[in-house]
């Protein structure tokens, strides 16, 4: 299943589409449940959650009550076992999709997987250190220095956070349960609609 | 660049673009004097002469140019009088504060200048000046720019943010060290540059006493890749200078395992990092356009199935490498690649 979500006129705007994020986050600051010097993983996991991560590094799952969201995948990125089809062709405004996970999008970057931020060694974070992790946010781009990373990710407003809030960002990421799960790599847009 | 401010290219030849939250100029530098606006104030140039060097700015030439789209280059370093570099560790050396040095790039005329200058504290900061189309002065662009330099994919110049990308390392200073200044160059590496008159190489800057506890032996015999045949000396030589700047295994990328600089401390040959890291091995990323094959870093004998070619080759932004300041294959150095892999069976 394939749902559109947005009317979008181009990359740059999805993040607007993800500001409600960043609303959260400004809000955070008068009620904060922990400081990073008390609890880093407990500020990791408040941030992270106001943050939205969850909403498209986690992948969705129909459960009894309708979609929910897959626990056992916490944070993993888009399940290797979800083969995609090709994305709909865009018609007009209506140019960006995501899957029923919401872990793969689509727009006029091609297609992107959102990533695995568990600490497995192999598929995810798990060789990072907090560093890496704020070179990448800070950057946009892979490890800090490669790629860059692709919509929907709303870097430039994770960016706004502190170095502090990052590390107990990430210092979260560290303590959940690591997840082997090799995400796609992403596909270029002339790619992603020869593909039959 | 940005993606964002790549994207930009106006048809009267530039504007202005960049990160939104472009750092602005001295900005982490808040007890040093702000950026100059102009080139012509960064003690390049005497003043009011944009043709005539600054006492004591002398040129320079890597003997492995970093590939910029085929932009011609013109590089100088200003080191203070009486302070000299610590070589003592020939792969790291050491600036002293005040240490400035320029990159001109150039297509067809003067498109941008380049500083980074080593402050007071101890950290570096970075600058790109724009020329004005008539060549009489450059000025300050902080948050970068996207420059038509006669159809294609624009010239990109970077934004304080971008600078660091490159320049954050083990070796803030890229270009200027013992291999690149070597006076044995590699007649075979690609788009090497004439050497200018007046060129400081590692013998001049020892004899001038502003490199101190370089290891004598690199005097001696100089610097040169121990390689297997002249086209792997210029394949590493290459790599080098466009990949070992971020593959360093000192540096944040280290957990990668793939390491492209040659460092005078290695033995060299077979057991070059270089080779070590690269022949034969497995990396993460995939083959462009082939996610399915084996990611082999480099595959001997087989240029097509190897990672490492293939992501030079490409200019896809999700796997070119580098990955940023080029928009344009370096043909050049693909063909030289493709050989030295062939080579390799």
């Amino acid at each position: 299943m394939t749902i559109r979500v947005a009317s979008i006129p181009s990359p740059r705007y999805l993040g607007a589409v993800l500001a409600l994020a960043a609303g959260a986050l400004a809000a955070c600051g008068s009620r904060e449940p922990a400081t990073a010097a008390d609890d880093p993983v407990a500020r990791g996991k408040y941030l992270v959650t106001a943050a939205l991560c969850n909403d498209c590094h986690t992948p969705m799952k129909l459960g009894p009550n309708g979609p929910e969201r897959d626990e056992a995948h916490l944070l993993a990125g888009h399940p290797q076992g979800v083969v995609v089809p090709p994305p709909p062709a865009a018609q007009g405004p209506w140019n960006v999709s995501t899957t029923d996970t919401m872990t793969a999008w689509s727009g006029p970057w091609g297609v992107s997987f959102t990533a695995n931020l568990t600490p497995d060694p192999e598929t995810g974070l798990g060789t990072w250190d907090a560093q890496t992790f704020i070179d990448t946010i800070r950057n946009a781009r892979h490890m800090g220095k490669g790629r860059p990373l692709l919509p929907p990710m709303p870097a430039e407003l994770i960016a706004t956070l502190t170095d502090d809030d990052l590390r107990a960002m990430f210092a979260y990421l560290r303590s959940i349960p690591p997840v082997r799960n090799r995400v796609p790599d992403p596909i270029a847009p002339s790619i992603a609609a020869a593909t039959p | 660049m940005t993606p964002r401010a790549s994207a930009l290219v106006l048809a009267s030849g530039l504007v202005a673009s960049g990160p939104a939250c472009a750092p602005t100029a001295g900005a982490d530098h808040a007890d040093v004097a702000p950026l100059p606006v102009r080139l012509a104030d960064t003690g390049l140039h005497a003043a009011g002469a944009v043709d005539v060097l600054a006492p004591g700015v002398r040129p320079f030439s890597p003997q492995y140019p970093l590939w910029t789209d085929g932009a011609t280059k013109r590089r100088w370093i200003y080191l203070p009088p009486g302070a000299a570099i610590d070589a003592t560790d020939p792969d790291a050396w050491v600036f002293p504060v005040g240490t400035r040095l320029w990159k001109e790039f150039a297509f067809d005329r003067p498109v941008e200048t380049r500083m980074i200058e080593r402050v007071a504290d101890g950290s570096w900061r970075f600058a790109a000046y724009l020329w004005d189309g008539d060549g009489a002065d450059a000025v300050l662009v902080p948050g970068g720019a996207a420059v038509d330099v006669g159809g294609g994919p624009p010239h990109e110049v970077p934004a304080v943010g971008d600078c660091r990308l490159c320049h954050d390392g083990p070796t803030p200073v890229l270009g200027f060290a013992a291999l690149q200044l070597s006076p044995d160059r590699d007649p075979a590496a690609p788009h090497a540059e004439p050497v200018p008159a007046g060129a400081v190489d590692l013998p001049a800057l020892a004899a001038s006493g502003q490199l101190v506890g370089l290891p004598p032996a690199y005097l001696v015999t100089p610097p040169r890749i121990a390689a297997r045949s002249p086209t792997e000396r210029a394949a590493l030589g290459y790599l080098h200078g466009n990949c070992g700047g971020c593959h360093d295994d000192r540096g944040a990328l280290a957990e990668l395992g793939l390491d492209l600089r040659h460092a005078l401390d290695e033995p060299g040959g077979a057991t070059d990092p270089a080779l070590r890291t690269t022949l034969g091995r497995s990396g993460r990323a995939p083959l462009p356009g082939d996610p399915d094959a084996a990611r082999v870093r480099i595959a001997p004998g087989a240029p097509d199935a190897s990672v490492l070619l293939a992501r030079v080759r490409s200019r896809d932004p999700q796997h070119q490498m580098p990955p940023l300041g080029t928009r344009r294959t370096d043909a050049a150095a693909v063909a030289l690649l493709a050989r030295w892999i062939t080579e390799l069976d």
